[in-house]
C-alpha cells in the first residue's frame, strides 16, 4: 500500500518525504498548493484540521505534523533511527525538539521573510531578518560544541535528529545564509555529510527547491 | 533515611516546561529531587548550569544513566524508562495509539504552545516582572490561541482526550501553559466559553499529579517527591 503525502514538494513536507525515501517506502505525492491557499479549503482541513501541511494517508490511517509522522515510520521499519537504546531514543528526542523549538524557528522565519514574502509582494522586515541571523547564530554554537564531540548529533551514526534537520537546513544556500554553517568547521563537516546522503540527493533531485 | 533519589530536574516549578516535566513524573510515581535555578538572578545562563543546557533553559534533567534536556522530550524518556509503573498507557499500549499521542504532542508543541506561551508571558509573568505589556502582541496571540482552540473544541466533541479516550502526555503536555490563561487571566474565557474544551480543561486540571505541580508552584521552596 502506497502513502500518500499531501503537501507542496518543500519545507516540512519534504522532512516527510526524506524519511520515507530513507526507509525504502513507497509513497505518492498529492500537491497542495499554499500559494493557491489549497490548505485552507473544507476537504483539506477535513484531514488536517489545523490548516497546515503535510499530513499522510496509509489506508485507513491519517497522521499529520512531520515529525510525528517521521517517528511513526522509523519506529515502525528502522528503529535504530531513533537510537538503539533507551537512553540513546531519549537524547534523540531531545535533539529532534532542539530542531523543532531552537533550530527551525528562526530559519524558518528566514524562509519567510527571504523566499515567501517577495512572492507574494510583501517587503522584507529586514529587523527581523538580523534578529534570526543573531538567534541562529547562537543556536549554531551549541551544535558545533556538541557536533565536535560526535559525528552526528547523537554519538556516531546518523538519526533521525539529524534528519529532520535537512529540508530547512538546505533554504540556508538559497538565502546568502550559507556561511552560517560554513564558518562553523564541524557543523560544516556535518552538513557535508547528512546533504549528500543518497537518500536526499534522490529527494532534492526529484523535488529540486521551488525558489 | 532513604538515599536521595537518583533523578534530578533543574528549574523553577513556575516554568511551564519545568512543570510538565513534573507532571509526567508525578504520574508515573517516580521519585524525584528538584534543584533551584534562580532565573530572576540569571543563573541559567552562567557557565555552570550552560554544561547541564547548553541553549541556558530550563529544565535539565538527570538520572543514573543520561542528562537530557526538552521537557517533551524527557517527558518520553521517562515512560519510556519506568513503561512498568504508574500510569502505563501514558504514552500507549502499542505504535498506533503512540503515534496519535504523538501527533496531539506535536500539534501542541506546533499550534498550541506558541500563542499560549506568549500570552502566559504577556499575562501573567510581565505584571510581575514589571516589564510594560504589548497590547499588540496579546490581540494576535489571543486570535491565534482562539483558532486553535476551535479546533480542539471539534476533536472533543469526538473523543473525551485528545488522542482517544483515555488521559495521555498529548493531554499533559497542555497542562501548564492552560493552568496560567484559565487562572487569573482575562483569556480564561477563550478555554471556558468553549464547551468541550471546558470539559476537558477540569478533567485534566482535576488529575491527582497536577494538583501536586500546582501545590509546588505555590509553595516558596523546592522540595523533593
Amino acid at each position: 500500500m502506497v502513502v500518500k503525502v499531501y503537501g507542496p514538494e518543500y519545507a516540512s513536507t519534504k522532512r516527510v518525504i526524506l524519511a520515507l525515501v530513507e526507509l525504502g517506502i513507497d509513497y505518492e505525492v498529492v500537491k497542495v498548493d499554499l500559494f493557491k491557499g489549497e490548505h485552507k479549503t473544507p476537504e483539506f482541513l477535513k484531514l488536517q484540521p489545523f490548516g497546515v501541511v503535510p499530513v499522510v494517508q496509509d489506508g485507513d490511517y491519517t497522521l499529520y505534523e512531520s515529525r510525528a509522522i517521521i517517528r511513526y515510520y522509523a519506529e515502525k521499519y528502522k528503529s535504530e533511527l531513533l537510537g538503539k537504546t533507551i537512553e540513546e531514543r531519549g537524547l534523540v528526542e531531545q535533539w529532534l525538539e532542539i530542531e523543532a523549538h531552537n533550530f527551525q524557528p528562526p530559519v524558518y522565519d528566514l524562509v519567510v521573510q527571504l523566499l515567501f514574502n517577495p512572492k507574494l509582494g510583501i517587503p522584507t522586515n529586514q529587523e527581523r531578518v538580523k534578529e534570526d541571523d543573531e538567534k541562529l547564530a547562537r543556536v549554531l554554537d551549541v551544535y558545533e560544541e556538541r557536533l565536535s564531540q560526535s559525528k552526528y548529533l547523537v554519538g556516531d551514526s546518523f538519526t533521525l535528529a539529524d534528519l529532520s534537520h535537512i529540508p530547512f537546513t538546505q533554504f540556508l544556500g538559497g538565502m546568502g545564509k550559507e556561511h552560517l554553517l560554513r564558518d562553523r568547521k564541524h557543523v560544516s563537516a556535518w552538513w557535508d555529510d547528512i546533504s549528500t546522503r543518497p537518500s536526499w540527493k534522490k529527494v532534492h533531485e526529484l523535488y529540486p527547491a521551488p525558489f | 533515611m532513604a538515599a536521595p533519589a537518583p533523578v534530578k530536574v533543574y528549574g523553577p516549578p513556575l516554568s511551564t516546561a519545568v512543570a510538565r516535566v513534573l507532571a509526567t513524573l508525578l504520574e508515573k510515581n517516580v521519585q524525584f529531587q528538584l534543584l533551584p535555578v534562580n532565573m530572576a538572578k540569571g543563573e541559567h545562563k552562567k557557565p555552570e548550569y550552560l554544561k547541564i543546557q547548553p541553549f541556558g533553559q530550563v529544565p535539565a534533567f538527570e538520572d543514573e544513566s543520561i542528562n537530557l534536556f526538552e521537557s517533551r522530550a524527557i517527558s518520553k524518556y521517562v515512560c519510556d524508562k519506568y513503561a512498568n509503573q504508574g500510569n502505563k498507557g501514558l504514552f500507549g499500549t502499542n505504535p498506533l495509539e503512540k503515534a496519535s499521542i504523538d501527533q496531539w504532542l506535536e500539534a501542541e508543541g506546533q499550534n498550541f504552545n506558541p500563542p499560549s506561551s506568549v500570552l502566559v508571558f504577556q499575562l501573567a509573568f510581565a505584571p510581575r516582572m514589571k516589564i510594560k505589556q504589548d497590547e499588540n502582541m496579546i490581540k494576535l496571540n489571543e486570535a491565534k490561541l482562539a483558532k486553535v482552540l476551535d479546533v480542539y473544541e471539534r476533536r472533543l466533541g469526538e473523543s473525551r482526550y485528545l488522542a482517544g479516550d483515555e488521559f495521555t502526555l498529548a493531554d499533559l503536555s497542555h497542562l501548564p501553559n492552560s493552568q496560567y490563561l484559565v487562572n487569573g487571566t482575562n483569556v480564561a474565557e477563550l478555554f471556558t466559553s468553549r464547551k468541550n474544551v471546558e470539559r476537558w480543561w477540569d478533567e485534566i486540571s482535576s488529575r491527582e499529579s497536577w494538583k501536586e505541580v500546582v501545590e509546588m508552584q505555590r509553595s516558596p521552596s523546592p522540595r523533593n517527591a
